[in-house]
């Protein structure tokens, strides 16, 4: 997750980057994507790519990073209401940006193993908690499409439980909010906005065409990390 | 300011708070309840069916007011295969151009819409307790206090939108007038305010959901509403005067991620305050909004 400090923003006057300096707030930036927009064609086209990284993701952002700068106002005041008035922006649009990082890491181009089933422990896995790869698939598939407006469904690993789950959240809820224990392996974003231009209201079809673009070697080297 | 139009208007509707789709729901039941004795007729004549029918299971949960069953639950026939239609919007698909697109009313009346009447339809067509129950009533009951079930997420979009074409009209905004407008000088300080809060009220959403200018029954006053996907004020009986759709489907191609843009765009430029004055004239049979005006004599 890209960090930075304010201290490096140039919009800020001198005043206020020793401010901010002295309270060590820190922002959060735009991650870059480790491929082109058009890399995901046909599964996600190029326009849906870019609209959702360059305007939604960086609307997550930048309101996360305005409700934080508030919040640290509010609590140096000492202004309890307005800090808790502020819960519901940050875990919305903290919450978005949480998502969409870990989303575009779960995207690679078929060129570079995207849609190549997990070999290793986290397919073996798989086979013992699911049944098999297809259907864990027509699981996701299932519940995915069962999430009612806007969310989010996850492959996830309960690192207590040490076994693999299927879980779904609402709106920009990150998967923590299902329990503490669970590290995100796969999260499929389901909000209209990251299939309607291309699918419609057809929100089946875009689950069962991602599938082509879902780096699972990524998806391995979290689980064998959380779950060795 | 009185309501010269609403005795008027009340006569031409049911007792219900429902728009216009009312006529078309009756219908349906009557349409209903004679299928129904044809079919009372028919298993008469052929007792296999009754054996295929006695057949079904029981859903495989409770219904909030088991004894509306014994009221509303139709015998249904076999051969039904639709139960609400797909109702199109009083005017062309181009004629809310260029402020909604042709392409937009297209997918999202005639895809979005059509999934949700034809899944409302398939649920209806297994789900033997909830046939023949009035829509109002279907949102209700199935809203099931606050966790809906399956058939509530279909049924009130269909209901959603259906309100929410004739929430809109080719050069609508403007201002609201008449007592309209003075109702809402009275709730909300001015029409400004009221404005203000409905597009604040859009921006606060956090997911897809609706905006809504609702009376309420017993603050007998008006008030904006928003809810979460397919939620409607008729469960928390509010009378609704006027949505706006704020799921991504309903901006994003004319649009995209502007979401200020396009209720403030609804608000210059699609409003129709004459469907929203017609609605709060029926509503008025149901709220009292004033002191009565007694002609002098
Ligand atoms: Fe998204
Ligand atoms: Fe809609």
């Amino acid at each position: 997750m890209a960090l930075r400090t304010l201290v490096s923003r140039k919009t800020l006057g001198p005043w206020s980057r020793f401010h901010q300096q002295i309270r060590g707030l820190q922002t959060f930036t735009l991650p870059d994507l480790a491929y082109d927009y058009g890399a995901l064609e046909p599964a996600i086209s190029a326009e849906i790519m870019q609209l959702h990284h360059q305007k939604h993701h960086q609307t997550y952002i930048t309101n996360y990073n305005k409700a934080l700068e508030q919040l640290d106002d509010a609590i140096a005041k000492g202004d309890a209401s307005t800090a808790v008035k502020l819960q519901s922006a940050i875990k919305f649009n903290g919450g978005g940006h949480v998502n969409h990082s870990i989303f575009w890491k779960n995207l690679a181009p078929t060129s570079e193993g995207g849609g190549e089933a997990p070999h290793g422990s986290l397919g073996w896995a798989i086979d013992q908690h699911f049944g098999s790869f297809e259907k864990l698939i027509a699981k996701m598939n299932t519940e995915g499409a069962g999430v009612q407006g806007s969310g989010w469904v996850w492959l996830a690993v309960d690192k207590e439980l040490k076994r693999l789950v299927v879980e779904t959240t609402a709106n920009q809820d990150p998967l923590v909010t299902k329990g503490a224990s669970l590290a995100p392996l796969v999260g499929i974003d389901v909000w209209e906005h990251a299939y309607y231009l291309q699918y419609k209201n057809v929100r089946p079809d875009y689950l069962k065409n991602i599938w082509k673009v879902i780096n699972w070697k990524y998806a391995s080297e979290i689980y064998e990390k959380e779950c060795p | 300011m009185s309501w010269s139009c609403s005795n008027y208007l009340c006569l031409s509707s049911s007792s219900s708070s429902s728009s216009s789709l009312i006529s078309s729901h009756e219908l349906t039941r009557v349409n209903s309840c004679n299928l129904s004795c044809e079919y009372k007729e028919q298993r008469r004549k052929d007792p296999i069916n009754i054996v295929a029918y006695n057949g079904l299971k029981p859903p495989s949960y409770k219904l909030d007011k088991p004894q509306k069953r014994k009221n509303h639950a139709l015998k249904k026939p076999n051969n039904i295969s639709a139960y609400y239609s797909l109702k199109p919007p009083s005017y062309k698909f181009d004629a809310l151009e260029p402020y909604m697109s042709k392409r937009t009313l297209e997918v999202h009346w005639g895809e979005h819409h059509r999934a949700y009447v034809d899944t409302l339809n398939k649920y209806l067509s297994k789900n033997d307790v909830l046939y023949g129950y009035t829509m109002d009533e279907l949102l209700k009951v199935t809203y099931n206090n606050g966790n809906p079930l399956p058939e509530f997420n279909v049924a009130a979009q269909v209901w959603n939108h259906d309100f929410f074409w004739e929430s809109m009209q080719p050069g609508g905004g403007n201002l609201p007038i008449l007592g309209l407008m003075e109702q809402i000088e009275k709730d909300f300080g001015s029409f400004a305010n009221f404005r203000q809060d409905f597009i604040e009220s859009a921006m606060s959403l956090f997911g897809s959901g609706w905006v809504w200018l609702v009376l309420k029954r017993n603050e007998k006053r008006l008030a904006i509403a928003t809810t979460t996907n397919a939620v409607t004020p008729l469960v928390w009986d509010d009378i609704p005067l006027l949505s706006l759709d704020m799921w991504e489907h309903a901006y994003y191609r004319d649009y995209k991620n502007d979401r200020v843009k396009y209720a403030n765009v609804f608000m210059d430029h699609l409003v129709s305050w004459n469907a929203v004055l017609g609605r709060m004239a029926r509503a008025q049979a149901f709220v009292n909004l004033g002191e009565p005006k007694i002609p002098v004599a």
